[in-house]
């Protein structure tokens, strides 16, 4: 091991550590702030909440997005809501109850220091987002409604309709906006970061492509923030965006930044299943949708029937049956596996036999249908216009679908990654979801990490670290941008036979195929080879027309799925090495007599840290033990 | 499913750009817009010519970074859908399909059938904006917003900037995109202390990007993907008239040119 993982909890209680630190962290006084330059990677919750609030600090920020506008983050598609511990609804939530519910769903492998604060800060997120003029649901008498979600017994969801995510975002991105107006914040739109510059063992900036006129060029600054999101298009199908990548993080890598936890990957269980070779993305149907809608499958194998003609005795409400007291709100690694057990026992339904019912039938009647459409309407709608089907009158069909990334860059609880002053928020960093995300958890981690946690813990790194005076004329600074011109006019001289896309639909089935929602280890062994295969053959006979001094697509995405090709081999390297099963992470070997995950928490209750060891070369496996002081380890149940 | 497909092509912003003509085959109805743009792009790609630009992300119709007029008409024919949600089986098999970009003086072509739409930032940045830095808020329950209010707010704040309005509005305006924002803020009680700021902000920001002003025509509302009512505009014009009237203006200046950013100067609130 060579990478220093000290994660820096600050001591005392669980409960006061967050405050404690805040009191110790050192402040930089307003005239220095002036002074501070600091770049903000992504526009999304994190990205534009972080860069928003250092820029109303009085931080100079340069935020940079490669899509059109900071609006289009992909944030903006959450759908069902955020999490809090307002306990509004007098249903006996706390803090402690959000930070115990987030640590369990995360299979017990999240640190508890970064859960405590996210749940304890949630709550100012709420006020924060209301101040802004987010628009949540709310109650007759004007107070905010709440709704329940998945691995919680306590209604903690607040929503806006089936679009929290793009709510929480346009409040995000206004702030934002208001900074740029005020030039507290410098955005570089349809720009894309392709490395990071470490001098002196610090992160003094980044190497962009300005993806319109193809120039690189070079950013300067004093700490840099990576918010770049996950990395769940490895998988070519998923429901991230089609730019969603992981190239920010990846190049971090390959500069020193140790990667957590590769191996989690959140399969979401109610997604539209996949209809044709064609397809490009899978959508998602929110969680919420399992507070009213009922799962289930014929009980007898090969049922074509037409759904309304299953009399009730002849359906298998699987999750009610085998989680009783959670029902349809098991969490989602256990939902998404229960799916598919169902549908490898040959009673799938839908063309492929990959689906399963999602059946609002019983709601209808309980509630009428126009409630079900105030609640959910525009997610019924969406699923109409993608399928030609009313789900009104015909239930859903819905299978699991790569959704979200728990593992990133590995962060300490100032979330500053192994590079001093490279600090990394929101999907992009690993630190509190464990080996599974609950539920509306994402959007709360984001605003926190954003609003409330980075401008206070950059604020202490900039104080404690008095950074020389660099610019751009720096040799790191000339070398990482000569890197970058090479590589890209490599991937354009090689004119091979196959696209960026046929590449990337080959690495995304051998990932699901054997990476995905189970693994062991031959399949994994034999996805490696299948890897490091196709990337060979990728930097052969790969074909990216058009130039690089114009806006091409094309070459966007090849530099973007060359990543994904690297990043893919350690995911495997990583799930091959956790021989423990535990929350998103199913190793066939490791499982319970009823088929549950199986931990091993005498030898796996770490987080991996992976060290990039240099060209061709096996990475290197850092551990951070984890130490549970306030949560009592135990088998996650949901019966 | 077969089209035959004529779609703009234009190398960059300076270049000249014409029509060009393109085959679709083996089109699945299943298929959205986009993928079947997909499989032209991995055909031309295959062929050695230059696949065609267009802006497109989520693909589930909420970013909006995807546009295109569609036999001319904003996100093409099905109602209250964007482009990426628009699926082939809305089609005749055999069609002959036109897809060209966004037109408008505000946004300029980059690139075929990609525009630049940053003006809209830039009205959002006049204005469009409840001023709250972080960490100042009092309790989200102690603000009462009623139930109407909210989903009426809720009806316009779901507008997701992709300039559908502006394409289909025979004078290019963006009144129906700026209207959304000062609908959405100015419905709810924390919006109030800069409602008719706002106002003024915005649609003076709007004029300044050379977008043309607004005559009700209604196209915008029919080619809104989130079918967001042109009766915001009415309330973004009372807005601003109120603000003119009680505001610092002369009043002749709400009908002539306005030149100057109006948040330097103080705008008394008439309520």
């Amino acid at each position: 091991m060579t990478l220093q993982l000290d994660a820096r909890v600050p001591t005392g209680p669980l409960g006061d550590k967050w405050n404690k630190h805040r009191f110790e962290m050192k402040l930089v006084n307003p005239a220095n702030k002036r002074k501070s330059t600091i770049i903000v990677v992504g526009s999304g919750l994190a990205g534009a909440a972080g860069a928003a609030t250092m820029s109303e600090l009085g931080y100079k920020v340069k935020c940079f997005c490669f899509q059109d506008s900071p609006r289009r983050a992909h944030s903006i598609a959450a759908q069902g809501g955020i999490n809090a511990a307002k306990n509004y609804q007098n249903d006996g939530d706390s803090v402690y109850r959000l930070f115990y519910d987030t640590v369990k769903g995360g299979d017990f492998r999240s640190r508890e220091a970064n859960v405590y604060r996210l749940a304890e800060v949630s709550v100012n997120i709420i006020d924060q987002c209301v101040a802004q003029g987010v628009p949540f649901a709310r109650e007759y008498g004007g107070l905010l409604a709440n709704r329940s979600f998945g691995g919680a017994q306590v209604s903690r969801t607040f929503y806006a309709r089936g679009q929290t995510g793009q709510q929480l975002l346009l409040g995000a991105y206004q702030a934002l906006e208001r900074q740029i107006e005020r030039k507290g914040v410098t955005m570089y739109p349809r720009t894309e970061m392709l490395d990071l510059v470490v001098i002196d063992g610090k992160a003094r900036g980044i190497v962009t492509r300005n993806l319109v006129t193809g120039a690189i060029e070079s950013h300067v600054a004093d700490a840099v923030v990576l918010a770049s999101g996950g990395y769940g298009n490895v998988f070519f199908l998923s429901t991230n965006a089609q730019g969603s990548n992981a190239t920010a993080i990846w190049r971090a890598y390959k500069r020193g930044a140790g990667f957590a936890n590769p191996c989690y990957t959140q399969i979401h269980p109610t997604c539209i299943p996949v209809s044709g070779e064609y397809q490009s993305k899978l959508t998602l149907m929110s969680e919420s949708l399992r507070n009213d809608g009922r799962v289930w499958v014929p009980k007898k194998q090969g049922d074509k029937r037409d759904p309304r003609q299953i009399p009730e005795n002849e359906r298998d409400y699987y999750l009610e049956r085998k989680y009783p007291s959670f029902g349809n709100l098991a969490p989602r690694d256990i939902a998404s596996r229960a799916a598919k057990e169902v549908c490898d026992e040959g009673r799938g339904v839908g063309d492929s036999g990959l689906g399963v019912y999602l059946d609002f039938g019983d709601a209808i009647k309980r509630v009428g249908a126009d409630v079900i459409r105030e609640r959910y309407g525009n997610l019924f709608e969406m699923y109409q216009r993608i399928t030609n089907e009313n789900p009104y009158e015909v239930p859903m069909l819905i299978y699991p679908a790569v959704h979200y990334t728990m593992g990133g860059l590995w962060v300490d609880y100032n979330l500053m990654s192994t590079i001093e002053g490279l600090h990394v928020t929101g999907e992009a960093n690993f630190s509190d979801h464990g080996a599974n995300r609950l539920g509306a958890s994402a959007l709360m981690q984001g605003l926190a990490d954003g609003y409330f946690v980075i401008p206070n813990t950059v604020g202490d790194y900039l104080a404690s670290n008095k950074p020389e005076k660099v610019d751009a004329s720096h040799p790191e600074f000339k070398a990482a941008e000569e890197q970058v011109a090479q590589r890209t006019k490599k991937l354009l001289s090689i004119d091979g036979k196959r696209t960026v896309m046929s590449f990337h639909r080959e690495l995304g089935k051998i990932m699901w195929d054997y990476c995905g929602m189970a693994r062991n280890e031959a399949g994994l062994q034999k996805a490696l080879g299948l890897v490091r295969a196709l990337r060979g053959e990728y930097w052969r006979n790969v074909n990216v027309p058009g130039s690089d001094v114009e806006l091409n697509q094309a070459l966007e995405k090849a530099g973007r799925v060359a990543d994904f090709l690297e990043l893919g081999e350690l995911m495997i390297i990583d799930a091959l090495h956790r021989k423990e099963s535990c929350g998103g992470h199913f190793r066939e070997e490791s499982q319970t007599a009823d088929g549950e995950a199986l931990r091993d928490d005498e030898n796996f209750a770490y987080v991996a840290a992976w060290e990039y060891a240099g060209e061709g070369k096996p990475p290197i496996l850092n551990k951070e033990p984890l130490v549970f002081e306030n949560v009592k380890l135990s088998q996650r149940s949901y019966k | 499913m077969r089209f035959r497909l004529h779609v703009w092509r234009q190398s960059g912003p300076d270049q000249p750009g014409k029509m060009v003509q393109y085959e679709a085959t083996d089109v699945s109805p299943d298929m959205s817009f986009l993928e079947m743009l997909d499989v032209v792009n991995q055909g031309l790609t295959e062929r050695g010519e230059v696949p065609i630009a267009f802006d497109h992300d989520c693909r589930e119709g909420i970013c909006c970074s995807c546009s295109l007029m569609i036999n001319g008409i904003a996100h093409g024919p099905m109602k209250g859908t964007a482009t990426c949600q628009l699926h082939m089986r809305s089609f005749k098999d055999g069609a002959t399909i036109y897809i060209e970009p966004w037109r408008a003086r505000a946004f300029p072509v980059i690139k075929d059938l990609a525009v630049d739409r940053s003006a809209l930032d830039r009205i959002v940045q006049a204005g469009g904006f409840i001023t709250a830095p972080t960490g100042g808020a009092q309790d989200a329950n102690s603000i009462l917003v009623s139930k109407e209010s909210v989903d009426a707010a809720m009806d316009a704040a779901q507008c997701i900037g992709c300039g559908a309005c502006v394409a289909a509005c025979p004078n290019a305006s963006a009144s129906l995109f700026t209207a959304a924002k000062i609908t959405h803020l100015g419905l709810l009680p924390q919006g109030q202390p800069e409602r008719y700021r706002r106002a003024l902000s915005m649609v003076e920001q709007m004029d300044l990007e050379s977008f043309g002003s607004c005559t009700l025509h209604g196209e915008c509302q029919e080619a809104c993907p989130k079918e967001i009512s042109i009766d915001s505009i009415t309330r973004m014009n009372r807005d601003f008239i109120r603000a003119g009237v009680w505001g610092t203006r002369p009043w002749h200046w709400l009908f002539g040119v306005r030149l100057r950013r109006s948040d330097q100067l103080p705008v008394r609130s008439p309520d």
